[in-house]
């Protein structure tokens, strides 16, 4: 193999999992050592530049970060690096002071359709750097999806209001209760650019006999919970079966429990194992005495003249074919009928474009989406860029906060008559972590901690408020606890083949038999050599160039713990603990360096 | 040294010996010793050579006595007997744990001044009893915990830190092993595990007293231009006779190589070594031409490693003492000490 080059950005990234997991690439090692030093602040200002909601992220987040999470291949659990978020944002003084300050104007004007996670992003970036941005929303509030989808119980009111509080204060104009009907109308204002960010906002229907029939028990999934969430909506049925496996189903199931639903399930087609929704969601729910029962598929409402009183179900089973695709085939045994007062339906999400004309310059392709760049977010019309659900369909809140970072870059470049296709590197900043001989600026004491548990309010009041919310997050000794779990993994293992003396220090100390000294092959055939055997070949080989003795060091990455102790064994130096904060480029950056093309 | 414990934490797929253990398993406290010491290596050999052989840790016992080498058995084997003793009188203390319980595995770790100096006559009549262990020399030819004097082992000529000359002609601790009819000797150097851990693994399966001589350089003293034990220095002129490749329990040993080059050596206790010859010539039976060889090449400034001498059939001192098979502290006190009767019909013998 060459030489491993470790002063392109992502090498070192690629080993910082969590941060290369995220969407928003969030430093996360760095907030979570700042928390262990109980500097909450500054803990919450890194995660708010990069992912600009921790408070309602460290509630919501998807984690991408925690499969990830090298501590996951060390142990059985990874870092709780979510609820580590909430911690910042729970703790945290007032950082009003820390926030950009509003510019003087450059005259450029930017409108963005919907006040969600997206347009928010791409606002809080776009905004300190002097252009007006208006944004309109069909709702009276900020917020999107976070406020009108996700269930007062996971997310209060207050953390929202705060958070997209600190966007609107840059000097960004909210037009609530203002739907954007017509794109043709909005570009004919003349706007410099324009940022659609309004979401995928229509439910999937369920269409199987006696839908239209039992139409006044049978609710759309998010169409209800921003009925419930704007306070239309305050009570369903005792008997509630909730149809889908997202985590909207769970959301609905939940929320059903607070308004009076005393037995509530969730019914879903596929096999629990293979549900949509996240295991922590599924786990809350089954917690709430909610079943989740499996491999059942909706055939029919059942009414009594137009009165729902239940739902017939055909019994499945998975099969694989050659290619290992499931297939559900009918189990054979008969149809299953369960009694209900009321239907949530959350069977997906779609995304609806009634109100782009045809004629605006957007294409959009045969699955009517818009044509959308992937690196760019920019659409087939160059002043109207796309984000968030919006332009690729449902996904995550922080999928919507990087996409935004992306548009509002591609924004800023296009307003500042630069070519939207470069893309920046991200920035920089190595340091040695060595203080002393044996001294480093990073806890390297290995914890060997399992993962602490988030503490939940009591289930009986849980269930009997709806704004009550349920999580009471880490205090700070169980985050400091939590916190000691983090690998460290941005402190990087640095070699100077010119240094090394081949002494086998390093080899013989380290823990988890990373680094072996042998002759230099292709990467399989090094594979099989190593000290240990390596078992994710997606985790990189960090290889030197040819030492003293003609053969090669070679770490695998996959499980180091940054512990440092083959640098403090090492007498030459030749193993060095650096740090790497990578910190995504962002509209406005000031340090401009090389720059990777977007294709 | 390092202040923090070594995480707990290993490699999830590290392999297990037959016991069921890893190798970290065999690891001691972590090493106290400079960072890079040549003898952190020897221990790890150890560690690996112990784990190979699915050696239980409760049936070692690891004897040492002062200097840095003697530190290094609180770094291995943490489950395994121990004695610290003073310096330079490892090998009686081995000698009398070994004739109280002959169930035991021996290690025995010296350094160059423990064994070249102070326990020179220690050492010496250890092998020459042919005891049952493994005498392990972990040899840097410097005093180090003394910030660097030459010990007996520095060869004459070499030059210290400060840039001093050696005159005192050097100790061969392998030439006298030979020389006092140690049944297993060898010499390795500690930057070269693959030749140190099948060394240590056949010298412990090996009955008789085991030599082996490991090169280890002290990284704070001796590890300079001019020095006969830094790593650059033993990398340059090692001149290894031979290699044991393959080292298996008593399982057969299949080995692919061009006839002629590999020796098959069986043990007393059945276990087997392959050896390959890297030397055609070399004889590693031959305790006389391994003098000469040894001898000739050591003038010639080569450092020789390699297994140079092993006699498979060789017996220990029990065997010459004639003892019991069941260790002395084993045996109930009626029959170690049968009373005053049996006495007398003793010394009446003897009239």
């Amino acid at each position: 193999m060459k030489p491993t080059d470790i002063a392109a950005p992502d090498y070192f990234h690629k080993v910082v999992d969590c941060q290369w997991a995220c969407p928003a690439h969030t430093p996360v090692p760095e907030y979570i050592r700042l928390i262990a030093q109980g500097r909450y602040s500054d803990a919450y200002m890194i995660n708010w530049k990069s992912n600009v909601f921790p408070g309602i992220l460290g509630r919501t987040c998807d984690r991408p970060c925690e499969p990830a999470c090298r501590r996951g291949r060390v142990e059985e659990t990874p870092v709780a690096i979510c609820r580590l978020k909430r911690v910042a944002a729970d703790f945290k003084d007032d950082i009003k002071q820390r926030l950009p300050h509003p510019t003087a104007k450059n005259g450029k004007r930017i409108a963005f359709v919907g006040g969600g996670p997206a347009s928010l992003t791409v606002a809080r970036d776009l905004a300190p750097l002097g252009y007006h941005c208006t944004v309109f929303d069909g709702d009276p509030e900020a917020g999107g999806m976070m406020r009108t989808q996700i269930p007062k119980f996971r997310l209060p009111n207050s953390v929202i209001d705060e958070e997209t509080g600190y966007i609107l204060g840059l000097g960004v104009e909210f037009k609530g209760g203002h739907r954007i009907e017509s794109m043709k109308a909005l570009l004919a204002e003349k706007y410099d650019a324009i940022f659609v960010g309004s979401g995928a906002p229509r439910g999937r229907e369920l269409d199987i006999p006696g839908r239209k029939e039992a139409a006044t028990n049978i609710h759309i999934g998010i169409d209800w919970l921003a009925s419930v969430s704007f306070g239309h909506v305050d009570k369903i049925g005792k008997r509630v079966i909730v149809l889908g496996g997202g985590n909207t189903a769970m959301d609905c199931c939940r929320t059903a429990r607070r308004l009076g639903g005393e037995d509530v399930k969730v019914i879903v087609r596929s096999g629990f194992e293979e549900m949509k929704a996240s295991p922590w969601e599924k786990e809350d729910a089954i917690h709430e005495d909610i079943p989740i029962l499996n491999f059942l598929v909706p055939v029919a409402f059942v009414h009594d003249s137009g009165r729902l009183t239940g739902v017939t179900f055909q019994k499945v089973k998975a099969e694989y074919d050659a290619k290992g695709r499931r297939n559900l085939v009918p189990s054979g045994e008969p149809d299953q009928t369960f009694a209900c007062d009321d239907v949530l339906v959350a069977v997906g999400q779609e995304n609806a474009f009634p109100w782009i004309e045809q004629d605006c310059g957007i294409e959009f392709d045969k699955w009517h989406m818009p044509k959308v760049d992937p690196k760019t977010f920019v659409s087939t019309n160059p002043k109207v860029f796309f984000g968030g659900d919006a332009a690729f369909g449902p996904k995550n809140i922080i999928w919507a906060v990087a996409q935004g970072h992306d548009a509002a870059l591609s924004i800023h470049k296009m307003l500042s008559g630069e070519d939207i296709t470069e893309r920046p590197l991200p920035e920089v900043q190595i340091s040695s972590q060595k203080m002393g001989i044996h001294e480093w600026s990073y806890d390297n004491d290995i914890s060997n901690d399992k993962r602490f548990k988030v503490p939940h309010r009591d289930k009986v009041i849980a269930l009997k408020d709806i704004r009550t919310e349920v999580e009471l997050g880490y205090d700070v000794k169980l985050a400091l606890g939590e916190a000691h779990r983090c690998l460290n993994c941005d402190v990087q293992t640095v070699f100077s083949t010119s240094l090394c003396i081949e002494c086998d220090a390093c080899v013989d100390i380290c823990p988890m038999d990373c680094i072996t000294f042998t002759d230099n092959g292709e990467e399989a055939d090094l594979r099989q050599r190593l000290k240990a055997p390596s078992l994710h070949p997606d985790q990189d080989l960090y290889v030197s160039s040819d030492l003293k003795t003609g053969r090669v060091m070679v770490k695998d990455e996959d499980v180091c713990l940054h512990c440092g102790l083959c640098a403090e064994r090492c007498p030459t130096g030749a193993w060095d603990m650096q740090k790497y904060l990578i910190e995504m480029t962002q509209a406005g950056s000031t340090c401009p360096t090389k720059s990777r093309s977007a294709a | 040294m390092t202040y923090i414990a070594k995480p707990k934490f290993h490699h999830p797929g590290l392999k297990k010996n037959e016991l069921g253990y890893t190798h970290r398993d065999y690891e001691g406290k972590i090493s106290t010793l400079c960072a890079g010491c040549g003898h952190d290596s020897i221990t790890a050999s150890i560690i690996e050579a112990c784990y190979e052989l699915s050696i239980e840790p409760h049936r070692v016992a690891k004897i040492s006595g002062i200097g840095c080498s003697s530190k290094t058995p609180d770094y291995f084997l943490g489950n395994s007997h121990g004695f610290n003793s003073v310096h330079g009188r490892m090998p009686s203390v081995l000698t009398g744990a070994n004739l109280a319980n002959r169930d035991l595995i021996y290690l025995g770790v010296s350094g160059d001044g423990d064994s070249a100096s102070i326990g020179f006559g220690q050492f010496a009549h250890s092998i020459r009893r042919g005891v049952n262990m493994t005498y392990i020399v972990e040899n840097n030819g410097v005093y180090g915990l003394t910030k660097g004097q030459f010990s007996a082992t520095a060869d004459r000529g070499s030059k210290s830190k400060k840039g001093v000359t050696n005159t005192d002609n050097a100790i061969d601790l392998v030439a006298i092993a030979l020389q006092l009819g140690a049944t297993f000797v060898a010499r390795s150097f500690s930057g070269d595990k693959s030749q140190l851990v099948p060394l240590i693994a056949a010298a412990i399966g090996h009955k008789g007293a085991s030599f082996i001589d490991v090169i280890s350089p002290c990284i704070a003293f001796n590890n300079h231009a001019g020095s006969t034990k830094s790593f650059d220095y033993v990398r340059e002129h090692n001149d290894a006779v031979n290699r044991l490749d393959v080292l298996v329990g008593r399982d057969p040993i299949a080995v692919d190589y061009a006839p002629g080059t590999v020796q098959v050596v069986e043990q007393h206790d059945g276990s087997k070594i392959a050896l390959r010859k890297i030397d055609a010539d070399y004889d590693p039976h031959d305790r006389l031409g391994a003098q000469t060889f040894l001898a000739r090449h050591a003038a010639k400034g080569q450092i020789v490693t390699g297994l140079l001498y092993v006699d498979p059939d060789a017996d220990d001192l029990h065997a010459h003492l004639n003892t019991v098979e069941t260790p002395l502290n084993s045996l109930e006190a009626d029959t170690l000490c049968p009373g005053s009767a049996a006495l007398d019909k003793f010394n009446a013998s003897l009239r």
